[in-house]
């Protein structure tokens, strides 16, 4: 069905391989800068409590690079990257890479799982909300949104919580692993069921945008010439919506659903904390507030790659789905 | 016909559209105003009084109290207040921001690439770990925070500023002051800056509301503003601890209050872009 | 000969608001008034961008709805309400658009042709239909599985021809048909246009491209700042003493053939309170200014001018 030029393709993703090293290697740079310039003290940071003596002290401080200049140092962490490593992370006592794909894999569930449900409501209410405009429903839809638009994900996390958690005990307040369970023997419905509060929060924050998209999306598809020629040539309304509202706004919304990568991120760390899941969020902020420079960088760096994947297929399906754009490749 | 949002039908439907818009904007803004002037004049060492702890929602204490026995709906004012005084300057201060690089984009094509560039990288960093990352380089505390926030917050209003100045720079009465030898300066203060004033002025606040949000957001984590500052993300953050104990109202009403400011910025900012570009309300 | 389409002192108005929120009205046609007959072609002619389109959108019943629409549509003698266009529309009542803009960029044309179908079998007879008629235009089956971006200005034009032909309509509405293309292509849309006529059916074609209005048409209406303010036989445009109105007098001076006899004056943009062509015109008279004439019956022309009514 779809034809793909593979040397167009290999060119694109050539292209975009470099993009993404070169992006990479300025963020590892800018944000190792930016936690160096920072007030914390790595040396301090390492030993919290731990009283020790001078010489101790100027060993650490040897390891850590302390009396290096800032130059040396960025230089001496690009090339610690380079060779694949991230180092250790301080508060888990294991190296960073191990950390975040630990907890990288929990997260990947949460926020899959959240990005599926408001990809297929938010579409949904989307078509539904353009397609009536100016009835009641839109309207519902349209305030629905534009209140969640402006409503903190954490308070949303809040509110659930009080009311199934709290108030109707359907579901534990926190930890997605019983207490005193070690993780790998919970079955997977304990799994499941402790993925449903932080997920719905999670999704319903990514609908409202989605649906606002969708809906206006929709409403300029009806607006358009070839929508006013199928109503002239007497399709009935829901068949227009169909077969030529959704054909055309779906790709779109397909490529916004992707790009929201970067929300989805943010969302995840703010849900985690409420719901206490023990994902990649949680290590962020545990990396953030007790000074876990190591494994705060590297969750930058991934979650920087994380983000431009969600970018790069977005710009891929637009490249190779729509065909207007998949026949310009001869060049 | 033009359809109007929620919030403009009913009780003012005699008005015209104009009128109505107007009359929103007013009504909104002086709500707000009302917070933030009360929130200041509210003295910060609230009264503890453990006789009253934890006491859910009453008409003396509206919004009930919290385990110290201070008053949540004085707390939940003050911690408002703060948040619109942060949003405030953060968000004039991202605007100043967009300004400037938007003009630095518009001199010659280099600053342009170098422009759109620095946009993208600062669009490929999750939005909150942006905010966490400059708030801790900052060292943390409302600083931090009102510095995270600016500098996280510009790329939208570079963007449209970057494509309206691209816009300006083409037009004919640009070339003739060039031709008439004006410098680029001169070109910027005299033609661009006054057309792209209403635009920034929007931007400004239309960039309010998340402003507010991610403060809040930040500091809820532990990033942004300390624990005795009185600000809506620590209050949250505290609730949490006696949510389990069913005080629900520590984290409901500072929350909803949170939520209705945001949206209350959010309504004049779309209806201010309407006024300046009827373009939408014609749909 | 039955009379397929009339339609009564058509009005139709927009809200739109300006900069800072004011409202502000447009008329864009005002009180016209027409008719079509079987095996007849009637062409609405007037400057591009004028309106006229909007006629056969309100016949078609899909004018967007900040529209005020007055007056009264007839299809054979029934009133045509939003309910009985929407039942016509596609089978007995079919337009024929102006671009490749109005064929959904991501579907196969053959597929939008056929159109919607209730069934796999109604699906199957339909694509026969399509194939016959595609091939009647010179549509081979190559064309079938093209998407609208790929076609050629004079293959679209025949798409979109063969779309309105599907279900086999009594009344067709061509937009525009024709600009954009070549001498050639021309040529053959205005033969496929007459064609249609030879097989019994009404055209309403709407066009400001004077020659192919001379060439297609039975009789011409002439659209004037969102009047109609002539409707006279084909034959009477040769020259230009057999037409009535002024302005069409000026038009008709003002072709190739005639030596070019260019007059001043615009088209006013604005409502106006008298004649639109008050401002323009070489023979008014005083009440011309502050009053609109109507549209009036004149030895069989109808003319909207206070020259010709009454006693005159």
């Amino acid at each position: 069905m779809i034809k793909i030029n593979n040397k167009k393709l290999a060119k694109f993703f050539g292209y975009k391989a470099i993009r993404l090293l070169i992006l990479l290697i300025v963020i590892a740079a800018i944000s190792f800068i930016m936690i160096q310039l920072s007030p914390i003290d790595p040396v301090k940071a390492y030993l919290g409590q731990r009283i020790v003596s001078q010489e101790q002290l100027a060993i650490i401080g040897n390891y850590w690079g302390t009396n290096l200049s800032l130059g040396e140092r960025v230089l001496g962490w690009l090339q610690t990257l380079a060779s694949g490593s991230m180092g250790f992370s301080l508060i888990y006592r294991i190296p960073v890479t191990e950390v975040i794909l630990q907890k990288f894999t929990a997260s990947l569930t949460l926020m899959v799982v959240s990005w599926v449900i408001s990809a297929v409501v938010g579409f949904g209410l989307g078509v539904i909300a353009g397609a009536k405009e100016g009835t009641w429903i839109d309207k519902v839809i349209k305030t629905y949104c534009y209140i969640l638009q402006s409503t903190p994900t954490f308070w949303i996390g809040l509110v659930l919580l009080m009311v199934f958690s709290v108030y109707l005990g359907w579901f534990p307040i926190g930890l997605s692993v019983p207490i005193g369970q070690l993780s790998d023997t919970v079955t997977f419905w304990q799994w499941l069921y402790r993925l449903i509060l932080p997920a719905i929060t999670l999704s319903i924050v990514g609908i409202a945008s989605l649906t606002m998209y969708t809906r206006d999306k929709l409403i300029s598809v009806k607006k358009s010439d070839y929508f006013l020629f199928a109503q002239a040539r007497g399709e009935s309304f829901w068949g227009t919506i169909k077969n030529h509202g959704i054909r055309n706004i779906l790709l779109p919304a397909i490529t916004i659903q992707f790009l929201s990568f970067n929300e989805l991120f943010g969302g995840t760390i703010l849900v985690e904390q409420v719901f206490a899941y023990p994902g990649i969020g949680q290590a962020t902020v545990a990396a953030g507030l007790r000074s876990d420079v190591p494994l705060l960088l590297g969750i930058v760096i991934v979650s920087t790659i994380f983000v431009f994947a969600g970018n790069f297929i977005a710009d891929l399906i637009y490249q190779y789905v729509d065909p207007r754009l998949r026949g310009e490749d001869d060049e | 016909m033009s359809e109007l949002p929620w919030y403009n039908r009913g009780l003012f439907s005699n008005l015209n559209l104009r009128q109505k818009t107007i009359l929103t904007i007013a009504l909104t803004g002086l709500i707000l105003l009302i917070i933030f002037i009360s929130g200041l004049l509210t003295n910060a060492n609230l009264p503890t009084d453990f006789s009253i702890k934890m006491q859910p929602p009453s008409f003396q204490h509206l919004f009930g109290t919290d385990w110290m026995g201070r008053d949540m709906f004085t707390r939940t004012i003050k911690g408002l207040s703060l948040s619109i005084m942060i949003g405030l300057v953060s968000s004039i201060l991202s605007s100043i921001i967009a300004t400037i690089l938007a003009f630095i984009a518009s001199t010659n094509k280099f600053c342009d690439e170098f422009v759109s560039w620095l946009i993208d990288l600062f669009a490929s960093i999750p939005h909150i770990l942006l905010i966490m990352m400059i708030s801790i380089g900052f060292g943390k505390g409302a600083f931090g925070v009102m510095m995270a926030v600016a500098f996280s917050h510009w790329v939208n209003l570079t963007r449209v500023l970057r494509a309206e100045v691209l816009q300006i720079n083409t037009s004919e009465y640009v070339a003739l002051s060039k031709r008439f030898g004006k410098s680029k300066l001169w070109i910027a203060k005299e033609h661009i800056l006054p057309l792209v004033l209403s635009q920034i002025f929007v931007g400004t606040l239309l960039v309010f509301p998340h402003a507010i949000m991610h403060e809040s957001s930040v500091t809820f984590l532990g990033f942004g503003l300390s624990p005795h500052e009185p600000a809506i993300g620590i209050i949250l953050s505290e609730s949490m601890t006696y949510l389990a104990m069913g005080a629900w109202w520590l984290a409901f009403f500072p929350g909803l209050a949170l939520l209705i400011v945001v949206l209350l910025f959010d309504i004049i900012g779309d209806n201010l872009k309407r006024l300046f570009d009827p373009s939408e309300a014609n749909n | 000969m039955g009379n397929l389409l009339e339609v009564n002192n058509l009005s139709i108005s927009f809200t739109q608001y300006v900069q800072g929120l004011n409202r502000h009205d447009s008329k864009v046609i005002s009180d016209l008034t027409i008719d079509v007959n079987e095996s007849e072609i009637v062409a609405v002619l007037g400057s591009s961008g004028s309106g006229k389109s909007l006629l056969a959108h309100s016949i078609l019943g899909i004018l967007p709805y900040n529209s005020h629409v007055t007056g009264e549509l007839k299809y054979k003698g029934k009133v045509l309400d939003q309910q009985l266009k929407e039942e016509l529309r596609g089978k007995e009542i079919c337009l024929i658009p102006q671009s490749v803009n109005f064929l959904d960029p991501l579907m196969k044309v053959s597929e939008q042709a056929i159109g919607e179908c209730k069934d796999e079998n109604e699906h199957n007879q339909k694509q026969i239909r399509q194939r016959e008629i595609f091939s009647k235009y010179g549509l081979d089956e190559s064309v079938d599985g093209l998407y609208p971006f790929e076609l050629s200005g004079g293959m679209a034009r025949k798409v979109l021809l063969s779309t309105a032909l599907i279900e086999d309509p009594n009344l067709l509405i061509a937009d525009e048909p024709t600009p954009g293309l070549d001498a050639k292509s021309v040529e053959e849309t205005i033969n496929d246009i007459k064609n249609l006529k030879d097989h019994g059916k009404g055209v309403l074609l709407i066009t400001h491209e004077i020659d192919v209005a001379l060439k297609t048409a039975d009789r011409i209406a002439i659209f004037y700042s969102g009047y109609v303010i002539e409707i006279n036989n084909v034959e009477n445009f040769k020259n230009s003493d057999n037409v009535l109105h002024p302005y069409t007098k000026a038009l008709i001076d003002a072709l190739p053939r005639n030596g070019f006899k260019l007059t001043e004056g615009v088209q006013p943009l604005g409502e106006v309170t008298g004649c639109p062509y008050w401002e323009n015109c070489p023979i008014r008279l005083d009440k011309c200014e502050n009053n609109i004439p109507e549209l009036v019956e004149h030895d069989g022309v109808m003319i909207r001018c206070f020259n010709f009514e009454g006693g005159k």
